[in-house]
């Protein structure tokens, strides 16, 4: 039935470097930029999106073989809808502050690219524990992205991290304005690019 | 009903609250179908529509059905669902807009019938009804907050596509080629955005 012969550990570097759902495949870019304005934000976005997207490759690969092909996609969206539901609830009650801040980007994760693509792609075709690591590499590989763009923003962008001052003096103000998380994108995507042409002889991954 | 007041949420909703370039959403659809002009006015009309119609839909269904006592003398609130049923209706409308189209307008379909089967893909249609939700905006004012976030849409769509094309012949860096630059461009017509904040205090 298993389509896919990676490790277990494969699996999970595959979602962290090889197909990073930010800068090598270019989808759900949204969040990536409207977060990470801080790292307490980027964060707590990022282990939203690690648990749903952990989950839904979970349940999806437990219940594949009842669902039929044609009503895939409904059936898909509501678990995810569901599981989003969920972590939207236990963030509006646990953890307020930062919810005020990004709910609205918490429940548009029904609408990312990334979830769906790897139910489809992945949990549907596969067994329980290759679609869990599959979930969780991917959803580490987010969060890694999330990591290191707010790191950047917001110590350029407010001299500070995790909300601690660390510089003293005038800071970028344009990091932490939507223009400076557009450059702070691009500038990571294409220096990531560079580092794959320069060391690994890849052709770089311009996405769309 | 305030016609000044629609009219504010109109511009406030495409330029000053620009769901792309101020709140970045959409982008993967921004990035996707902005390298040409054809394509760009394509989805920025199917888009339009889509917008106004799912927030129309969404609010009839929020306050006729969802929320307390709204159906009938003590029905139950289900607006806690909100994010599952909002991805239903938009979902369900696309299709059925999909299949309609199909039948009584095969060129219109053949021309904009793509752009439609994306549409389910993009935070904004998503956001602007959960928006209308939080702010309690009325039914009017929920038309032209989708309305307006359609425009903005569209707006960026085609401001970036006409740059693109023109990037086509630009000399860029290997690295940076395709996606990157197009984020630092994004950026840059963001800046220029943000020179549209304050011009409506609401």
């Amino acid at each position: 039935m298993s389509v896919n012969q990676k490790s277990n550990w494969e699996l999970l570097k595959n979602g962290m470097f090889g197909e990073n759902t930010i800068f090598r495949m270019a989808i759900s870019l949204c969040p990536s930029i409207a977060v990470t304005n801080g790292l307490q934000n980027g964060v707590a976005l990022g282990i939203a999106v690690m648990f749903v997207q952990t989950m839904v490759n979970v349940t999806v690969s437990l219940i594949r073989s009842f669902i039929h092909p044609k009503i895939r996609i409904p059936i898909f969206m509501l678990i995810i809808a569901g599981y989003v539901t969920i972590i939207d609830m236990l963030m509006s009650t646990y953890a307020r502050p930062i919810y005020k801040e990004i709910g609205l980007y918490i429940q548009i994760i029904v609408a990312f690219a990334s979830i769906f693509a790897r139910a489809e792609v992945f949990a549907s075709k596969n067994k329980l524990v290759p679609s869990f690591f599959d979930g969780l590499g991917m959803g580490i590989g987010f969060l890694l992205a999330m990591v290191v763009i707010s790191f950047f923003r917001e110590l350029l962008g407010k001299g500070e991290l995790w909300g601690i001052s660390l510089v003293s003096g005038n800071p970028l103000l344009i990091m932490i304005l939507p223009a400076g998380g557009f450059m702070a994108v691009g500038l990571l995507m294409g220096f990531f690019n560079w580092v794959d042409m320069k060391f690994f002889g890849g052709k770089g991954a311009s996405g769309v | 009903m305030d016609f000044g007041n629609l009219f504010e949420l109109v511009v406030a909703a495409s330029l000053i609250n620009n769901f792309v370039f101020t709140r970045f959403l959409g982008l993967c659809i921004f990035f996707g179908v902005s390298k040409k002009m054809e394509t760009a006015v394509g989805m920025s009309i199917t888009f339009t529509m889509v917008m106004v119609v799912s927030a129309a839909l969404s609010w009839v269904v929020l306050t006729q059905i969802m929320q307390e006592n709204s159906l009938y003398e003590g029905s139950p609130d289900l607006t806690f669902l909100k994010i599952i049923i909002f991805i239903g209706i938009v979902a369900a409308f696309v299709q059925s807009a999909d299949t309609i189209m199909k039948k009584v307008s095969p060129t219109l379909y053949y021309k904009l019938g793509v752009y439609l089967a994306l549409i389910t893909t993009n935070c904004i249609i998503l956001a602007v009804p959960l928006i209308n939700a939080g702010e309690n905006y009325g039914f009017f004012e929920s038309i032209a907050f989708g309305l307006g976030s359609g425009l903005g849409f569209a707006l960026a769509l085609v401001i970036m596509a006409s740059i693109r094309e023109k990037l086509e012949v630009a000399d860029v860096p290997a690295p940076f080629k395709g996606l990157p630059i197009s984020f630092i461009i994004a950026g840059l017509i963001a800046l220029a955005f943000t020179g549209f904040s304050g011009l409506i205090t609401l």
